[in-house]
């Protein structure tokens, strides 16, 4: 039997809030619980901005179609009602937060998802973050950086898998978490996502990456193609290792604007 | 040491100014301000006759100096002024009670959480302190050291000569004329101590002393930190302070003798009425260390630029300054650093947050007399705007006569931005939340130099204030 979908997006259109440039031109894309799917397309295509669509983000306007997660409308929703709901996007590019240490980060996260006058247990939060830190093979030291102000790329994109392993989310956006990354480190933040999605099964991953490598090590249920703000081409992990083989070259004369 | 013509040159020596009066004083209950109300303020303290002459000299420079044109807008100030009853009624009639006090103040105290008891000294209604044990016994330690901790009055008439000997000295009469005006009027504050070689662990904290009296209006503060002694004074706290008074002037003076290190902390939250207008300013002798932390919030209008003059070789003075602007509010604030003995260092770190129609000013000076050779002085100015209609502007001073000397000088403007506030709320954090966390990083830098508890009342008032500034 199949499940039911965990996020379920269809003729989706998108524009920059601020000029109406469309950039999304109607995206279909399903995921059930537990589910890897991998989005691959040549850079512009609209990889980052339905990522951010589905996550809230202000810039962008949606002018059709639907994104649900477990059958709830999210558009209509606040970023923070979303993450609440169960999303978490992993930034391409993780935003600097001066002052503000990773561990007060995410202890004012977790606190936000309490009913009020609740308070967060001090030591259950230090527990679960040194098992995180631990999972991910960071130094327990790194929690009290500043959030991305001052981090290495590869330290600022192993900050947002501790959020997200921190955080337990339903559907985990993951926008080029693996770009920046060195070897190791790849492999580490790979076994991370993997010993997550062990402890949560139901987690669902959508996957935007440029190569194959990071799909060797976080293996794909699906893997689509985007190009031109559309998914042009959707099937198993050989349309990854195609792409490899042949690049973009074919879609994008046959998908032009 | 500096010689005398160079303190003469910074307008350091008392104001030399005969006056002399012999009408009897004739008290009657009145707004506005001359001498026979000055006169009735001496004799209700018992003050030796040097003080009295002090203050009506004081008066007279008051009367002949115009009101600043720079720094705020001080306009409607002369009305307030001449409102303003500077011989405080009797008792009874200042009593006030705590229905008196305005809904919005008594809810931003219990939002903060601040326990009844304080609630009441705040909002100047209780007189009774729960942490009068503590304080006892934390007199009892310093007393042993030779440490005084008194009020000013005290300290006027139970160390006269000491008294007498830096009174006035680092902050005569005629600096300004709001330091003219306490000068005349001045009433309540503390008188500080240190012995030579003494090092204070435990703050002194003007809040355990002060809680029976109410804040002054016009309070004056004394501080003598002797040689090589070390010790950390704190006063006021983040919690708003609701007072029927309009205006607050006050005087501190600091003496930091050498190889003494002294630092001043004080937070002060005024209720949005009041006129805030502050002269502090500390000597700093040979190899001493002198660092004000000075957060202000709240307020009308506030203009205050605690100051350091060093005046021995080696000197060090310290200025960190959080300001804080709410709608309507002008904070008007940063620090004066005056270097003139060889090889003194300072550095300048003001951070301001406007908010809403909030003006955050940073107005700062570093000036560097001929013969400080290769001083050095750093200043860093922060502004953040957390809304389109806030305000924020940098008036740096730099005043440099000598060719060694290096003076840096760094400012920023940043907003609260959009792809901050994305990504915190993408975590689960709704707009105001974001907003106070991206507040408090701003000011992390200072505020994790603040005592804890002051600290985290910081990050409260904070939160709540943000709670305020998303549509
Ligand atoms: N806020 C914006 N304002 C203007 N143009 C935008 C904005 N956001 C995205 N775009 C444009 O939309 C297109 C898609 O951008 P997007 O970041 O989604 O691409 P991507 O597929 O993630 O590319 P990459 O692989 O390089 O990360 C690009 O042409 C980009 O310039
Ligand atoms: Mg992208």
């Amino acid at each position: 039997m199949r499940k039911s979908p965990i996020l379920a997006v269809r003729g989706l259109r998108a524009s920059v809030a601020e000029t109406g440039v469309e950039i999304l031109r109607g995206v279909d894309l399903e995921i059930r619980a537990g589910e890897i799917h991998a989005i691959m397309g040549p850079n512009g295509s609209g990889k980052s901005t339905l990522a951010k669509v589905i996550a809230g983000h202000p810039g962008y306007e949606a002018d059709g179609g639907h994104v649900r997660l477990r059958g709830e409308d999210l558009l209509g929703l606040e970023p923070d009602e979303r993450a609440q709901a169960g999303v978490f996007m992993a930034f391409q590019y993780p935003v600097e937060i001066p002052g503000v240490s990773i561990a007060n980060f995410l202890r004012s996260a977790l606190q936000a998802r309490l009913e009020d006058g609740e308070e967060l247990d001090l030591f259950d939060f230090q527990d679960l973050l040194s098992g995180c830190m631990e999972l991910l093979g960071m130094d327990p030291s790194f929690a009290q950086r500043a959030v991305n102000d001052g981090l290495s790329g590869g330290e600022k994109k192993r900050n947002e898998i501790l959020q997200m392993a921190v955080l337990k989310p339903a559907l985990a956006v993951m926008d080029e978490t693996d770009s920046g990354l060195d070897i190791d480190a790849l492999k580490v933040v790979a076994a991370g996502v993997n010993a997550l999605r062990e402890e949560n099964p139901e987690m669902s991953v959508l996957l935007i990456t440029h190569y194959q490598r990071i799909l060797d090590h976080i293996q794909p249920d699906m893997v689509h193609v985007m190009v031109n703000g559309r998914i042009v081409e959707s099937g198993g992990p050989e349309v990854a290792l195609e792409l490899e083989a042949q690049g973009y070259e074919e879609y994008k004369r046959t998908h032009a604007a | 040491m500096p010689t005398n013509e160079v303190i003469h040159g910074l307008g350091l020596d008392d104001y030399k100014f005969g006056f002399v009066t012999d009408s009897e004083p004739v008290f009657r209950a009145r707004p506005g301000l001359d001498a026979d109300i000055v006169r009735q303020i001496a004799a209700r303290k018992n003050e030796p006759e040097w003080m009295l002459e002090r203050r009506l000299k004081a008066l007279a420079i008051y009367e002949s100096k115009p009101m600043p044109k720079w720094g705020g807008d001080l306009s409607e100030l002369e009305e307030t002024l001449a409102q303003t009853y500077f011989y405080a009624k009797p008792h009874e009639q200042m009593e006030r009670s705590w229905e008196d006090v305005p809904e919005n103040i008594k809810l931003t105290f219990e939002r903060l959480g601040i326990p009844e008891a304080e609630r009441k000294i705040l909002a100047g209604v209780g007189a009774q302190y729960d942490s009068e044990m503590v304080y006892h016994s934390l007199k009892e330690e310093w007393e042993a050291k030779g440490v005084i901790f008194d009020s000013i009055e005290d300290g006027l008439r139970n160390h006269p000569e000491l008294f007498r000997r830096h009174f006035g000295t680092v902050i005569p009469a005629a600096d300004n004329k709001f330091a003219a005006l306490n000068s005349a009027v001045w009433s309540g504050g503390s008188f500080v101590y240190i012995p030579p070689g003494v090092h204070l662990e435990t703050p002194l904290q003007a809040y355990f002393r002060v809680n029976q009296e109410r804040l002054g209006q016009f309070e004056r503060t004394l501080i003598i930190a002797d040689e090589g002694s070390r010790a950390h004074y704190i006063e006021g706290c983040t919690a708003p302070v609701y007072s029927t008074d309009s205006f607050h002037s006050g005087v501190i003076e600091i003496v930091v003798n050498p190889g003494a290190y002294f630092r001043y902390t004080t937070i002060q939250n005024w209720s949005n009425n009041m006129y805030n207008l502050v002269t502090q300013r500390a000597l700093v002798h040979e190899g001493a260390h002198m660092e004000w932390l000075d957060g202000n919030l709240g307020s009308k209008l506030t203009m205050k630029y605690p100051s350091c003059y060093l005046m021995g070789e080696g000197a060090h003075g310290e200025i960190l300054s959080i300001a804080y602007a709410g709608d309507g509010q002008h904070q008007d604030t940063g620090g004066k650093v005056i270097h003139v003995a060889p090889r003194t260092t300072s550095s300048i770190v003001s951070k301001s947050i406007s908010k809403g129609t909030g003006r955050a000013s940073y107005r700062g000076l570093c000036k560097v007399y001929d013969g400080a050779a290769r001083a050095r002085s750093n200043v860093e100015c922060d502004a953040l705007l957390i809304n389109e209609t806030s305000r924020t502007d940098t008036f740096p001073y730099i005043e440099i006569d000598e060719r060694s000397a290096t003076v840096g000088h760094e400012a920023t403007v940043s907003k609260v931005g959009d792809e901050q506030l994305f990504y915190l709320m993408s975590r689960g954090l709704d707009e105001a939340e974001a907003m106070a966390l991206i507040v408090r990083g701003f000011i992390e830098p200072i505020a994790k130099e603040l005592p804890l508890e002051y600290a985290v009342e910081l990050n409260r008032l904070i939160d709540l204030e943000m709670e305020g500034s998303v549509g």
